[in-house]
């Protein structure tokens, strides 16, 4: 088989065999329901229980109940949305960033032609938001703030402390997407006043279609997905049983992560991204230099397009992505990347490589070594960037 | 992900003609990079003959902007000038073995090069300038109503996202959609009133025995044959001014599609070889 070499994490992750293996039994012979009445169905409900534990006790929650699976990161910033909205029937203002992902963007968009008012924070050009600017929008109106932990294109952090704490002495309900941040960098929601959190599995080793949203006790909640009494009624529908063990496994796999291999992954990105921009002239970061996640860089290679960078990669077996527009078939390059205003010389050529603790010193080798000869050939092949930008 | 075809993958990983032609003939520029692709295309053609001798092209674009170039210098080497005039955005897209429909646009972009450059040889600026009438209608890629009515002329383009996948106009902020709309329905509503209507026959009105034998007629010779080919077969029962009462047999008889045969066969020929206004109907016993 070609070498494959998985830099996309952020787009979605390996399910890490410790998980396969801990859902295998539910997909086989452990197949009953967790709300029967008898013994088959009804000792699988523990299992689940169990699952919630490891959720809570990665995220620092002060209580497993605050859990609330879900079928991913989508469903659940949905949910913390317009359970909010309908549990504050009055307020119609929301308030969010220009740079979230469209599980919240294209829902406030939504929200906006049914009568809400959406103000969209704006971010500089290392993809930080103004807090000034976020007090300055919240009135008697707004009903939630919703502002992601960390971007999924840049890696950039966000200060959701501060945020959060703005948004709790106003009396504002505060939603954080965490699903890039979750798994990749310590979490102690006990000492963290937000509200609700949506995190995904997909993004931290266990499988796709399962997720999970926080709920801060205290916290008024209205379900989005209506249905039986699972989740003691906020989320009906019968439970992805393997998925939720696999997330429990995930997250306590994650957490036996969090420190050395935090570390390692750091350093590797930090390598990878020394050597590109050393080796490769023209070529920036995109994003805040400190505040990111460890495993992810986002670089700008000026006169040249994503789409063609991306496709000479997959060539040598290297996945990465791209805020192109070429990439996403819109035509118009990455919204984040526009927010933070990129120069235009450089938008349509951002490549992000997103790590994981799979990842090993030779694949970034192997990029460092492969990555210099195509952008050179494509830059060949460009009428720009040689004296000659116009 | 893109599903491009073996061609494009092949042109775009040893793209043919890479570069620039030293004191050219002909440059031909379009696009630019804030659009996200740009070609520049250079020839060298003989004074002569105004052949192409030589074709190098410069792009900055996705996969399918480079094939596309490649495949424009691969193609017009040789011909004469007047000959490559004539390739269309479609000739590009047929030799690559089909483009997906979001990229057709890069096609066009190989083509405006060419027309671009040919303009040039024939003493035009190498940029491709706008000239008064045109007006920009997508202000995010500098699309003009003229680029888009000849896209929808040439591709047969109904649709706005049509117009977008192979302009790119309307596929930025969106705000110019309903001008392209616009622009489409005027173009077709046009269209259809150039459209030469062959003439019709003027009908003489039929005198009721006429009319009846036609019917008869139109039933034997389009409509029994075909049904009998399935083993079924049809009477004529009445008819009574438009309405035209008929009973199937054989194997039409209880077959579900006997609706569908009726209105798209027996009312349709009738309506073609007799009268418009006729309907026809079904007597089951």
């Amino acid at each position: 088989m070609k070498k494959v070499i998985y830099v996309d994490n952020n787009a979605t992750t390996k399910v890490a065999p410790e998980v396969f293996e801990a859902m295998k039994p539910f997909l086989t012979d452990e197949y009953g329901n967790p709300s029967s009445m008898h013994t088959f169905g009804g000792k699988v409900a523990k299992y689940i229980e169990q699952a919630r534990e490891a959720i809570a006790d990665l995220l620092g929650a002060s209580d497993p109940s605050e859990i609330i699976f879900t079928s991913g990161g989508t469903e659940s910033d949905n949910t913390a949305i317009m359970s909010t909205l309908r549990s504050y029937p009055d307020k119609k203002h929301i308030i969010t960033t220009k740079v979230e992902h469209s599980a919240v963007l294209n829902l406030c968009h939504y929200l906006e032609t049914i009568g809400y008012r959406v103000t969209y924070l704006g971010v500089n050009s290392e993809g930080l938001i103004d807090i000034n600017e976020l007090k300055s929008a919240i009135d008697q109106d707004t009903a939630v703030i919703s502002i992601m932990y960390a971007n999924n294109e840049t890696g950039v952090i966000f200060p959701i402390e501060e945020i959060a704490e703005i948004a709790r002495i106003r009396g504002v309900v505060f939603h954080t997407d965490a699903v890039q941040a979750v798994g990749k960098i310590p979490f102690k929601l006990t000492e963290l006043p937000v509200d609700l959190l949506s995190l995904s599995g997909h993004k931290l080793h266990a499988p796709k279609g399962i997720g999970a949203l926080y709920v801060r006790k205290g916290t008024r909640f209205t379900p989005l997905v209506i249905g039986g009494h699972q989740e003691h009624g906020r989320r009906g529908g019968t439970e992805n049983v393997a998925g939720i063990v696999g997330l429990g496994v995930a997250c306590q796999l994650a957490k036996q992560a969090m420190g050395e291999e935090r570390t390692r992954i750091k350093a590797l990105r930090d390598k990878l991204e020394r050597a590109i921009l050393e080796k490769i002239p023209h070529t920036r970061i995109n994003g805040h230099p400190q505040y990111r996640l460890p495993n992810t860089t986002n670089i700008g290679f000026e006169f040249i397009e994503g789409e063609a960078i991306l496709l000479m990669l997959d060539e040598k077996g290297i996945c990465a992505s791209s805020g192109s527009a070429c990439t996403s078939g819109s035509l118009t390059p990455s919204h984040v990347l526009k927010a933070m205003g990129v120069p235009f010389t450089f938008i349509q050529g951002s490549i992000r490589f997103s790590l994981s603790r799979y990842n090993s010193e030779e694949d970034i080798d192997y990029i460092i070594k492969n990555l210099p000869p195509i952008i050179a050939r494509l830059r060949e092949i460009s009428p720009y960037g040689k004296e000659r930008v116009s | 992900m893109w599903f491009y075809s073996e061609k494009v993958k092949e042109l775009f990983k040893n793209p043919k003609n890479v570069g620039e032609i030293e004191n050219p003939d002909a440059v031909g520029e379009v696009g630019n990079i804030i659009c996200g692709d740009a070609l520049r295309l250079t020839l060298r053609i003989d004074k002569k003959t105004n052949k192409i001798l030589d074709a190098k092209f410069q792009t900055f674009g996705c996969a399918s902007a480079i094939a596309s170039s490649s495949a424009l210098t691969e193609m017009i080497k040789g011909k004469t000038i007047d000959e490559a005039a004539r390739i269309t955005n479609k000739d590009i897209a047929e030799y690559l073995g089909g483009l997906p429909n979001e990229k057709m646009h890069c096609s066009v972009m190989g083509m405006e090069a060419l027309e671009a450059a040919i303009a040039n040889y024939r003493g035009a600026p190498f940029k491709k300038e706008t000239v008064g009438e045109e007006k920009i209608v997508c202000k995010c890629f500098s699309v003009t109503d003229k680029k888009i009515i000849r896209a929808i002329k040439e591709n047969n383009l109904r649709t706005v996202e049509e117009v977008t996948n192979f302009t790119k106009a309307g596929g930025g902020c969106g705000k110019c959609k309903p001008e392209i709309e616009k622009l489409l329905k005027e173009f077709w509503e046009k269209e259809e009133t150039k459209k030469v209507h062959p003439k019709e026959p003027i009908k003489k009105k039929l005198t009721n025995l006429q009319r009846i034998s036609l019917i008869q007629e139109t039933i034997e010779r389009e409509i029994r044959p075909q049904l009998k080919a399935d083993g079924g077969d049809i009477e004529l029962l009445d008819i009574e001014g438009n309405k035209v009462y008929v009973k199937f047999l054989g194997t039409c008889l209880g077959c579900p599609a006997t609706g569908v045969t009726l209105k798209a066969l027996v009312e349709s020929k009738l309506k073609e070889f007799v009268d418009t206004d006729i309907r026809v109907e079904e007597v089951k016993e």
